[in-house]
């Protein structure tokens, strides 16, 4: 068995992903999915057409479908034989977003992520909870109810709830799903802020490929449940990436500000199906 | 309980926990109602002398409130409080609004082990014969709750195919408890009959303080774990994430709604809805903070249960109308207030 290949420099908190099996009752959602190891201090982008394996990749890494795998490891730590429970300490998973009517406030909410698992002291969590909201900006908005808040708002007290316990990797399915554009700029621009003063690996399902071009410093693109491309966003996705594994045609261009963009023409017609 | 760090929130929480203290004032109030009323007429002056003045020892008088008003009527705050905290830990861990020990079938399940008992005989082997209608009661019960919770997990069935099948067992069981009145004796009949009404007329201080005792036991444990039920409400990727075992967790909630709805129909019979209902006005006023929702839909299961036996000695001072029946009959409009909601969201 070949080890995977260690980026010289940082080694020992990146997150190592080496032949990752998945099978979802009698669909193979992941094929031996090898990356390059994920660093921490950037955002990296999870991308690919629908039904490729992003989500299930996440919580392949969180721990909440069975998987095999070579190496499944953050740094020296071997993640594969721990439950999601135990890689809660160090992993925090957000779902897609779905509509949760929970008659809870928001303090409430930050105290349930806080207290879940096993209770710090009463200062310590009052601390935790003061910088987080500070952090975010829902200092204010502690004593409202979840079901009162608008669906950007309750991003934000899902970001919050994960950062409460200091995770050094944080995944995010599609959290830009249903927001409006100053929240999806808001909350990608704290995940930057976020991955670069805490070190955090962040890994985030993306569909919308400026987001990603724009706030992911990598970007890993699957397709069939492998890795079709991996690396710096703008490298990543080229147009014949873009054309193979999301089936459009596509160039990247920059603006009168320098700033690259993708623009998509339209779309390409799908290969010839494979054998499923 | 962590300080808050804004006085709106701290003022929130004094006003819940005012709420809570109001529900024991109500429990107070209504329990001195309900020692007042029933079939001998006994004034205020008569009952507080009887309960405070030692010389009355011996007469009837004494003998109604002390043996059979007093514990009747502190049973019904057992059992509302039973049925409440059930009913509450159950709509949580099978993530079902429609969710009590009455509606999917729990309580008929622990009624049929009960029959099995009285009528047939049949014991669990190795307990005592005192206790077997009880352990009976919960070995049917806590078999129901693990056929609900393999449904829901195993085989993801979706809120209202979990409603579905819960109306299936109920069906299923009330059908063999049919046939089981179908050959008992009448004697043994009529024992079946008041299980399956529901009736606080047996109940006397043993039943009420093993249940007082019982549900003292089971709610320290689930407030134990309210931090973990509230995680459960995020669902089981977020509990999960937040570092909760939530499969640990939803088996030992089962297990404390099996031993409460068991122990409750072993004592008392068949009570619907109060686990139902309690469950939602404590989620509206007190919010699903576990802390406060658990011991609040106790709190609400008691006044309604004991609302129910007040009801029933007013609608009628000739015959016991047993006080399962009310609580059904107050049940069912609620029931399908909260179903038809569901459907619209």
């Amino acid at each position: 068995m070949s080890q995977p290949p260690i980026t010289p420099g940082h080694s020992d908190d990146a997150l190592r992903l080496h032949e990752i099996h998945c099978t979802l009752g009698t669909r193979k959602a992941l094929l031996g999915l090898t990356a390059q190891d994920i660093q921490p201090g950037k955002v990296t982008a999870v991308l690919g057409r629908n039904g490729v394996g992003k989500s299930t990749l996440l919580r392949c890494i969180g721990g909440f479908v069975p998987c095999s795998s070579e190496r499944l490891a953050l740094g020296a730590t071997d993640l594969a034989g721990m439950s999601a429970a135990q890689r809660a300490a160090v992993v925090r998973y957000l779902p897609q977003a779905a509509s949760l009517p929970l008659h809870l406030t928001v303090h409430e909410c930050l105290l349930v992520a806080l207290n879940a698992a096993h209770r710090p002291n009463r200062a310590e969590g009052r601390r935790r909870i003061e910088e987080v909201a500070a952090n975010l900006r829902i200092g204010d908005m502690l004593h409202r109810y979840l079901d009162q808040l608008s669906g950007g708002q309750r991003q934000l007290v899902w970001l919050a709830q994960a950062l409460l316990h200091e995770p050094r990797i944080l995944l995010l399915d599609e959290p830009l799903t249903a927001l409006d554009p100053h929240f999806q700029h808001l909350v990608m621009d704290s995940l930057n802020q976020l991955a670069v003063e805490r070190r955090l690996i962040i890994m985030v399902v993306l569909h919308d490929l400026n987001m990603a071009l724009r706030y992911a410093a990598d970007a890993l693109v699957l397709q069939d449940g492998k890795v079709a491309a991996q690396g710096a966003t703008a490298q990543a996705l080229q147009p014949q990436v873009l054309a193979d594994t999301f089936l459009v045609r596509a160039r990247i261009e920059r603006c009168r500000l320098g700033v690259p963009h993708i623009i998509v023409d339209g779309p390409l017609a799908p290969p010839a199906p494979a054998a499923t | 309980m962590s300080e808050s760090p804004s006085p709106i929130v701290g003022r929130q929480r004094a006003l819940r926990a005012r709420m809570l203290l109001a529900c024991g004032a109500m429990i107070l109030l209504l329990l001195a109602v309900d020692i007042t009323s029933g079939a001998a007429s006994l004034g205020w002056n008569q009952i507080w002398s009887i309960l405070f003045d030692p010389r009355g020892v011996g007469s009837p008088e004494h003998f109604i409130v002390w043996q059979l008003r007093l514990p009747q009527a502190l049973m019904a705050v057992c059992a509302g409080a039973a049925l409440g905290l059930a009913g509450a830990e159950m709509q949580t861990v099978l993530e079902n609004p429609l969710a009590s020990p009455f509606t999917l079938g729990v309580s008929s399940a622990a009624a049929l082990g009960a029959a099995l008992a009285l009528v047939l005989g049949l014991h669990i082997p190795g307990v005592p014969l005192r206790y077997a209608v009880g352990a009976n009661a919960f070995a049917m019960a806590l078999l129901c709750s693990l056929m609900l919770d393999i449904a829901a997990r195993r085989l993801h069935m979706a809120q209202h195919g979990i409603v579905l099948l819960g109306i299936a067992l109920v069906f299923g069981f009330n059908a063999i408890l049919a046939l089981i009145q179908l050959l008992s004796d009448a004697a043994a009949l009529q024992d079946l009959l008041y299980w399956m009404m529901g009736s606080l007329g047996n109940s006397g201080w043993t039943e009420t303080s093993t249940l007082a005792g019982l549900f003292a036991l089971v709610i320290t444990f689930s407030l134990r774990h309210a931090w973990k039920l509230t995680a459960l409400r995020f669902g089981e990727e977020r509990a999960g994430s937040f570092g909760v075992d939530t499969r640990k967790v939803r088996r030992w909630a089962l297990l404390r709604v099996s031993v409460l709805a068991g122990t409750v129909v072993a004592l008392v019979g068949v009570i619907g809805f109060v686990g139902l209902v309690a469950p939602h006005i404590a989620r509206r006023l007190w919010g699903e903070d576990h802390r406060w929702y658990l011991p609040a839909s106790a709190a609400t299961g008691a006044i309604i249960m004991l609302a129910a036996s007040v009801l029933a000695k007013q609608l009628s001072t000739q015959v016991e109308i047993p006080v399962g029946i009310v609580t059904t009959l107050v049940g069912i409009p609620f029931f399908i207030v909260v179903l038809s909601r569901r459907r619209r969201d």
